[in-house]
This record gives C-alpha cells, sequence and structure tokens, in this order.
C-alpha cells in the first residue's frame, strides 16, 4: 500500500464547506433563543458612576438587562493571563482583574458594561441603545512608549508595568560590544494588527434546566480550554455540566484563543434567564475587542566585526498589553520573542530586555506567529542593515554566520534538532534568481522605477509546549495534546483529537497519518474534534503544534491499536505475538501466511467468541474493544527555519509599492501533504506582506480606534499579490517520531522583515516604518530624490 | 413588514418579513441558507455573495424586498444531481479554500466571472476578486482554481 503522508490528498472537509453545508456558530439556531446585544464603553478610560436599565427593560421584546453589578454580586470570575512572568528583579508580574462586565471602569472602547436579551436582535439593538451609562471620563493611556510615564490605569499596576523582563546576559553583551568594529542600530515599531478572522466571533448558548448542563456554541480555537478557564477561573459551572462545542470555525489566527467576555457572560446569564442566547459580533465589534497583535516598540543593536562576524545582540523592547493581560497576552513577547531574537546566527553573546506595558487599547495577545515575527524582523532588520553599512552581499553576511552543525545550541535558550540553513538559503537565491537581480534593476530605472531586493533567514520555536522545556524556562505551564483511535466493530474508525481545525485541514491530513499507521482506507477514518462531550481533554491548535504534538499522540494512540491487535491476532491465528506482522492492515502470521485484517481483529474485540468458535480471542490480561488513547508530550519545540528573498518596484511618483517577486524556501521536516503546507506558507505570506505594506490599527490620542472596519483597516486583497514560489528543504526533526516540524506560522513570520529590506533597499537604505504605505514611500522617494540632488 | 417572493435555487419562496431585512438576513434567517455568510457589514469582504438574475452580488448590503420577483442562486444552489460545480470542484483539487468561510461568496463570484469572461488571466481574476477578502489562502490557489474552472466551463 503506498504512503498517504507525503501526498497530495484533497481535503475531505472542502465537500461540505463547497456545498454551503459547513456548520459555523452563527449557522446555529435554538427554539426559543434570545438575541444578546453588549453595552460596551465608548471611551477608552472612564469611572461608571452608574448603569440604569430601568428603560431598556420597559422596551419591546427585552428579556433582561444584566450589568456589571449582577455578575460580580454572583461571582463569576473574570478573564485571565495563561503564563506567569517573573521580572528580573524576580518580583511577579502585575496582573489587574479583568472582569466580564465592568463594573466600576471601562479600560477600553468596546468594553462590555452591560448586556441586554430580547425576542429579535432588532429589539435587542433598540433596547441596548436604552441602557443609560453614566461615565466619568478619564486621561487615557494609548501609546505603548509613553505608557511608563503617565498616570497608572489599574490599582497597584505602578507606572503601568506588568513586567521588566530579562532573558541573557547584559555583562556578556557588554563585553562583546567593547570588542566589535562596529555597532549596528535600529529603532523599530511592529505594528499592531488586528487578526481578521473572516467569520467575526459567535455564541451560542442552550441551558438545559432539567439536566443543569450549559452547552456553549463558540468559535473557539481550543474548546477544551474555554471549559476548563470558564469553569475554573470563571466559576459559571462545574466541567461536567459544561459542554463547549467548537464546530467550524472560520479562521483563528489566534484571535479565538482567549476565552471572552462574551462566552462567559452568555453562558452565565442563559442559567439566570433560562432561555437559550445568541450573539453573533458585527465586524466593528471583532475589530474593538478580539484580541491585537504585535504592538512592540524596540531598539535593538548587534555588534560586527569589519568582516562581517555577529560578535553581540541585544534588544530593549516595549510590548503593549493593551487593557488587560490576556491567555497568551505576556508569553508572547517573553518566551515566545525573546529566544528567537538572535535568529538563525552563531552570536556569542545576547540579551533580550522587555518591558511589558498596560494602555486604554484593546488586549494584544497572540497573533500568527506570536513574538516570533516580531523577533525575526528585529534580527533581520539589523542583518540588513549590517550588510549594508559594512558593504557586504546580504546572503554573504548571512551565510557567514549561520551554524553548520546540528543539534545547534542557539544563544539564548534553544536548542535546535535539526536543519540546514546554507542549503535553504542556496536554493532560495538559485529559485529567486537573485545573480540576475542587479539587471532587473538596472531595467526598473530605466523605466523610471526603483527596485530592492530583500532577504531574510528566521528559525521558529513551535509545537508549543514542551512542558519540560517551558518548565525549564520557569513557566508555569506546559502545553501536550491528547488523541484517542476508536475503532468501531464494523471496522470505521473515529480519531479524536484535542486539536482544533479552523482552516488547518486536520480532517484530512489526520486521516492521513492514522491511515497509513492503521492500514486502512482513510475513507473508513473520521476525525473527531472540537466538542468536549466527545473527546478527551485537549489544549487546541495555536503555535503550530496540531500535528506535532496533536499528531504525534495520534500516531502514539495508532501504535497501540496495533500492538493490542497483535496480541488478539496470535491468539486467534493460535500462534505466538512474536511471530505476526503487521503490515497493510493485515496481521499476518509469518510461518504459516495466515492472516486476519484489522477489521476482522476490531470485530473480535467488540464480538469475542462465535457459535463455532467458543474460545475468546481476547488474551489473558487483555480487555475487550479496541479504542487507545495518547497524551503526547514532546521532548522539544519544533523549529522551522528557511529563507525568503523579495523583490519589489516601487513607483517614485505615487510611492506605490508591488511585490514583483517572492521566493520562499522553508525546512518543515517531513511533509504529510504538500498542497496543504503550501497553503499554509501562502496565507502566511500574505498575512505578513499585510504587516509590511497594509495593515495598520490606529488610535487616535484618546483611545478611539480609528481603523474600526474594512472601510478603514487595509486588508489585503487579491491583487495585491504576485504568484508566491516555494521550494523546501526537509531535515527531518528529532523531537518526534514522525520527523515534522509545525508550518502554519513560517509565511507570517519570515515575509515582514523580507519585504521591508527589499523596500528599504529600493529606498537606498532610508529606514520607513511598516506598514511601507504609498504616501510613507512617496516622501521617502522624495527625499532621496533631494539628497541625491545635494550629492550630485 | 413587506411580503417577498422569490425563486431561491429553482423554488418559489414566499415570506412576510420586516421591511428593513437584508437578503442576507432573509436567506439565512428565514430560510435556513446558512451557507450565505456576513463577515463585515459593511459590503467589503464578499462573503455574503449569490446571484441574482444570473449576476454576483452583494446580499448584505441589498433589501430582500428590493429584489422582488427575482431569481435567487446561493452556494447550496450550485451543485447539480449531486454533482459540484465546475468552479466547486476546481476550488477543492487546487486546495483553493481553508477555513471555508470566504468560500462561498469567493465561489459565487467566480463563477460570475466566468460568465463574463470567459478565459481571464491571472490579473484580471485578481481584480474581479478584489470584492471579495480572504484571510487563509493568500489567494494563489483561489486563482488557480479559477484558471482551472475556466477549462471546464
Amino acid at each position: 500500500m503506498a504512503s498517504l503522508v507525503g501526498s497530495r490528498v484533497e481535503r475531505k472537509e472542502d465537500t461540505r464547506f463547497l456545498q454551503g453545508k459547513g456548520r459555523y456558530t452563527a449557522d446555529i439556531n435554538i427554539a426559543n433563543q434570545t438575541y444578546a446585544v453588549f453595552v460596551r464603553s465608548p471611551h477608552a478610560r472612564a469611572k461608571i458612576k452608574s448603569v440604569d436599565t430601568s428603560k431598556a427593560l420597559k422596551s419591546s421584546g427585552v428579556v433582561g438587562v444584566l450589568t456589571g453589578k449582577e455578575i460580580a454580586e454572583d461571582k463569576i470570575g473574570g478573564l485571565i493571563a495563561g503564563w506567569a512572568i517573573r521580572s528580573e528583579d524576580g518580583s511577579e508580574m502585575k496582573v489587574p482583574a479583568n472582569p466580564p462586565l465592568a463594573k466600576d471602569i471601562a479600560n477600553f472602547v468596546g468594553e462590555p458594561v452591560a448586556v441586554v436579551f430580547a425576542e429579535t436582535l432588532d429589539e435587542a439593538k433598540e433596547g441596548a441603545e436604552k441602557v443609560k451609562v453614566d461615565y466619568k471620563v478619564l486621561k487615557a493611556v494609548v501609546d505603548p512608549a509613553e505608557a511608563m510615564k503617565s498616570d497608572a490605569i489599574h490599582d497597584g499596576v505602578d507606572k503601568n508595568l506588568c513586567y521588566d523582563w530579562l532573558l541573557g546576559d547584559r555583562k556578556a553583551v557588554d563585553e562583546a560590544f567593547a570588542k566589535a568594529d562596529k555597532i549596528i542600530k535600529v529603532d523599530l515599531i511592529n505594528n499592531r494588527l488586528v487578526p481578521n478572522a473572516m467569520e467575526p466571533r459567535a455564541c451560542v448558548v442552550d441551558y438545559n434546566t432539567a439536566s443543569e448542563e450549559i452547552t456553549l456554541y463558540t468559535t473557539s480555537q481550543n474548546p477544551h480550554l474555554s471549559r476548563l478557564v470558564m469553569s475554573a477561573f470563571g466559576g459559571v459551572a462545574p466541567e461536567n455540566k459544561l459542554r463547549v462545542v467548537a464546530p467550524d470555525v472560520g479562521g483563528g489566527f489566534g484571535s479565538k484563543i482567549n476565552v471572552y467576555n462574551e462566552e462567559i457572560v452568555c453562558s452565565w446569564a442563559s442559567k439566570k434567564i433560562e432561555r437559550p442566547i445568541k450573539w453573533v459580533a458585527e465586524r466593528t465589534e471583532s475589530f474593538l475587542t478580539d484580541t491585537h497583535g504585535r504592538d512592540h516598540v524596540t531598539h535593538a543593536e548587534l555588534a560586527v566585526t569589519n568582516d562581517g562576524k555577529f560578535l553581540g545582540f541585544k534588544n530593549e523592547t516595549i510590548a503593549n498589553l493593551g487593557a488587560y493581560a490576556r491567555v497568551f497576552g505576556t508569553v508572547t513577547p517573553t518566551y515566545l520573542f525573546g529566544p528567537c531574537a538572535t535568529g538563525v546566527y552563531v552570536i556569542p553573546a545576547a540579551y533580550s530586555n522587555v518591558k511589558a506595558v498596560y494602555t486604554n487599547t484593546a488586549p494584544v495577545d497572540a497573533y500568527r506567529g506570536a513574538g516570533r515575527p516580531e523577533a525575526t524582523y528585529t534580527i533581520e532588520r539589523l542583518v540588513e542593515k549590517a550588510a549594508m553599512e559594512l558593504g557586504m552581499d546580504k546572503t554573504e553576511i548571512r551565510m557567514k554566520n549561520f551554524p553548520t552543525q546540528f543539534p545547534f545550541k542557539q544563544t539564548l535558550v534553544h536548542t535546535v534538532d535539526s536543519g540546514d540553513y546554507v542549503a535553504g538559503l542556496e536554493k532560495a537565491k538559485q529559485m529567486a534568481d537573485y545573480a540576475g537581480f542587479e539587471a532587473r534593476r538596472k531595467k526598473s530605472e530605466a523605466n523610471g522605477k526603483l527596485r530592492g531586493i530583500g532577504v531574510s533567514s528566521y528559525f521558529e520555536a513551535c509545537g508549543i509546549a514542551p512542558s519540560a522545556a517551558v518548565m525549564s524556562l520557569g513557566c508555569g505551564v506546559g502545553l501536550w495534546e491528547s488523541a484517542e483511535v476508536r475503532f468501531n466493530p464494523t471496522g470505521q474508525i473515529s480519531v479524536f483529537t484535542g486539536a482544533h481545525s479552523h482552516g488547518q485541514s486536520h480532517d484530512t491530513t489526520f486521516a492521513q497519518i492514522a491511515a497509513d499507521e492503521l492500514g486502512v482506507p482513510m475513507e473508513n477514518i473520521d476525525v473527531v474534534h472540537g466538542d468536549t462531550d466527545k473527546g478527551t481533554f485537549g489544549m487546541g491548535t495555536y503555535g503550530s503544534r496540531s500535528l506535532t504534538v496533536g499528531g504525534i499522540a495520534i500516531v502514539n494512540a495508532c501504535k497501540k491499536i496495533v500492538a493490542k491487535g497483535k496480541r488478539v491476532a496470535a491468539k486467534m491465528l493460535e500462534v505466538n505475538e512474536d511471530e505476526i506482522e503487521f503490515k497493510d492492515g493485515e496481521f499476518v502470521a509469518l510461518k504459516s501466511n495466515k492472516k486476519k485484517t484489522i477489521g476482522e481483529v476490531a470485530f473480535a474485540c467488540y464480538l469475542p467468541g462465535q457459535r463455532d468458535e467458543m474460545k475468546s480471542p481476547i488474551p489473558e490480561g487483555d480487555e475487550p474493544g479496541l479504542i487507545e488513547s495518547s497524551f503526547f508530550d514532546p521532548a522539544n519545540f519544533s523549529f522551522p527555519a528557511g529563507s525568503h528573498i523579495c523583490e519589489v518596484e516601487i513607483d517614485p511618483d505615487t510611492g506605490n509599492v508591488k511585490v514583483e517577486k517572492y521566493t520562499a524556501v522553508d525546512d518543515f521536516g517531513r511533509i504529510v501533504n504538500p498542497m496543504i503546507v503550501e497553503g499554509q506558507v501562502h496565507g502566511g505570506i500574505a498575512q505578513g506582506i499585510g504587516q509590511a505594506l497594509h495593515e495598520n490599527t490606529q488610535y487616535d490620542e484618546t483611545g478611539q480606534l480609528m481603523t474600526a472596519s474594512y472601510m478603514d483597516y487595509t486588508m489585503p486583497r487579491a491583487d495585491n499579490f504576485p504568484e508566491f514560489n516555494l521550494g523546501f528543504t526537509c531535515t527531518h526533526a528529532t523531537s518526534n517520531p514522525l520527523g515534522v516540524k509545525g508550518c502554519g506560522e513560517a509565511g507570517a513570520i519570515a515575509s515582514p522583515p523580507t519585504v521591508m529590506n527589499a523596500v528599504i533597499d529600493a529606498l537606498g537604505g532610508q529606514e520607513i516604518s511598516m506598514p511601507a504605505t504609498a504616501e510613507k514611500v512617496w516622501k521617502a522617494c522624495k527625499a532621496m530624490k533631494k539628497s541625491n540632488a545635494k550629492a550630485a | 413588514m413587506t411580503k417577498v417572493t422569490l425563486e431561491v435555487n429553482g423554488k418559489k419562496v414566499s415570506k412576510e418579513v420586516p421591511d428593513h431585512t437584508l437578503l442576507s438576513v432573509f436567506l439565512r434567517d428565514n430560510l435556513n441558507l446558512t451557507g450565505t455568510h456576513v463577515g463585515c457589514d459593511t459590503s467589503q469582504c464578499g462573503a455574503c455573495v449569490v446571484h441574482v438574475n444570473g449576476k454576483s452580488i452583494k446580499s448584505c448590503s441589498t433589501l430582500a424586498a428590493d429584489v422582488e420577483g427575482s431569481k435567487v442562486t446561493t452556494i447550496e444552489g450550485l451543485a447539480k444531481d449531486g454533482k459540484l460545480h465546475p468552479m466547486q470542484a476546481a476550488f477543492k483539487k487546487t486546495h483553493g479554500l481553508q477555513c471555508g468561510y470566504c468560500t462561498p461568496g469567493m465561489v459565487m463570484s467566480a463563477v460570475d466571472l466566468l460568465q463574463t469572461k470567459k478565459n481571464p488571466s491571472d490579473q484580471e481574476i485578481r481584480e474581479w476578486l478584489e470584492g471579495n477578502i480572504c484571510r487563509c489562502t493568500g489567494y494563489q490557489n483561489i486563482v488557480a482554481a479559477v484558471k482551472e474552472a475556466a477549462t471546464k466551463m
């Protein structure tokens, strides 16, 4: 039987999605449901003096109105920060309370203050208009760079500082810098982004008054974690009385990791009003309240020798957490950022210092790449600038500092198990026709255009998070993944996974790997996820972990199925277990060549003993049934890496930047489905180009979000991109038995610096911040013209 | 309230709805045709594209009453006799979708493109789809799907 792993298998989930049969949360309706509309703070920072619900309660169709007072009285807990980070001085991070409905103070525009339930959506909206909130507006803190000098927005959080974190050795860095021929410096802003999954967040809650069970349908990347948080911290219901279902979910990109206010409030309220509740975000609500991404202000330096050797690296960053610390908010700018900031290079001394601050803006959390795009942008801007200042070729300086031996002990934390960075960059150069660039530049110049080329080489740590590795870093949480493989008596198989697909194609890729392990057609396998009543506990999908952690749990559970199958087959075939070989779905007795298919063995496991065969096939010590599970906690992160090359052409008359060519060579270890991996890379690159050229989240000085719809926030469209040219180098990971590495975030990690390096190259080295919009680029072109004229 | 009568996916339907009912709401809430998605409310994202009398429109910014008497085709009405429409089959073949949320609108829009222009260039496809936002695919395999479908339609 040919291996399915490695094949371009078409997706199982497509048939339903393509016919409009996907079942997303907003598609779900429950008889007798009410509609929820939230009353949100119009101010970035305001004391809530009073909330008058009397008029709303009298409004037509309104069933109930609840506020922060009631939820506090019922002792429903708030939203949580998932990772504890310590400051350099050893003190614990400062985390303010984040109630599901603000009671005394609102800390960002859009923070929910009250909620109205009504018979129809229109009536709920009208009711919400009639809730009168008396605010005392306070001066908002908006700019992260100014936050430490501003009024403290939370009691007990001095200087708005959550933590002041250090990774690395300042003294060693100072010594390295003292030996340098040259210090390269950059000041960078990693622009704030809104993840913008195309499906807005939503929840539908059904409270069963008989069983006292709450069923929450929600747009979540991790339904089990949602249940855990809502139960353990929210106190909404015990876990056995709370079922969380994340059905088809229309994209996440990190923004659907968190448990949100609306889910907690609606779950609690459904029990209170004894009616089902439906809430669907409008796009502007998503902009205001989905967790945002990035938002770093960074000063970084690289110490180099004249011949381009890297000696030391330092990084001082202010990270904006927004108004509250959420699930991955505190770890994203620390352990997901700092260790990757030295990139793919041998740098003897390094440190990263991160000050995370609170501001009166939406909470900032993981967004595709989470910390690693910020890290890669920092080091790759430095390296490119170093090449420019030293007059070296930008690929040569990278090659010169790549490690050549693996495992590679990276400067700050990680030991990278496998990779071949030289091969990746060589392949990218060849595919991008790097050597032919100067000719293309001249041609563009002859047409009055500016052409630039940019390179970036990246590695990232994903497949989060191996318990041992993260515990050793001082993080309080380790993440594993579970799987259960259930053979039904008649031979079909259900694979339960704790991972969740919201575009990642698990129905297909997980069926591919299970089919290979069990030797059955993948049509016989259903992958089941997203329902706490169906699968065992699971951590969900983010940080490129589904395959490298969840996929391995499936492999391990399948191996247990085969091991038990061997014992049963041996008894059925009346031979010793070691005389049985399992191949292509059959247990073969080597000597006699008698065989039993895995389907026959499964049947026997459930229905032991037949009329003419009175002996049970279940060996002594085994139990009937054929169900196995596995909890996989990997030994290490997985470390995808690669090199990307981009060419842009700028029209100096308009400032318009056109991405002419984009080449990506990535190492994801062993690839299960090349078609799906390519799709992941395309999407990641597009998001990264979006960050580099188009997208920006803009608050004004009072904390109003100026970019709160697709009329104002530039989402990249089909005509913003060229065709991406992809290549792969595959060095297998050694930290998992499949040899796989994560692929979901790489494109978004590598592409922003690649594009920006190309833009800056075209602009003759002039620094420009992301997004490189036409206006900024046009100004830079004018400045360049002026300085050229002066020089002439 | 207004009585709206339409032919949706070949079937005559008639419903009494509030005057301001959008076509997207009419399809989703009154007919339970939830394949038509709403992604933005400002007529930007295109997840809600359906065909009205054969032409693609954004159903989130069309009043149901305004298309009274029209023939409407939604994503649910595209496959015939259990067989995927060539555009649907092409999206599957080229991996033109990931989370599936933008897909119904994207497919309906792409079908109208090929009705309008038989063999569009890459650039023409990208420009036509400018009103459909996809956050997952980077559009590359969507363009490939439209080209693939063009050889079959």
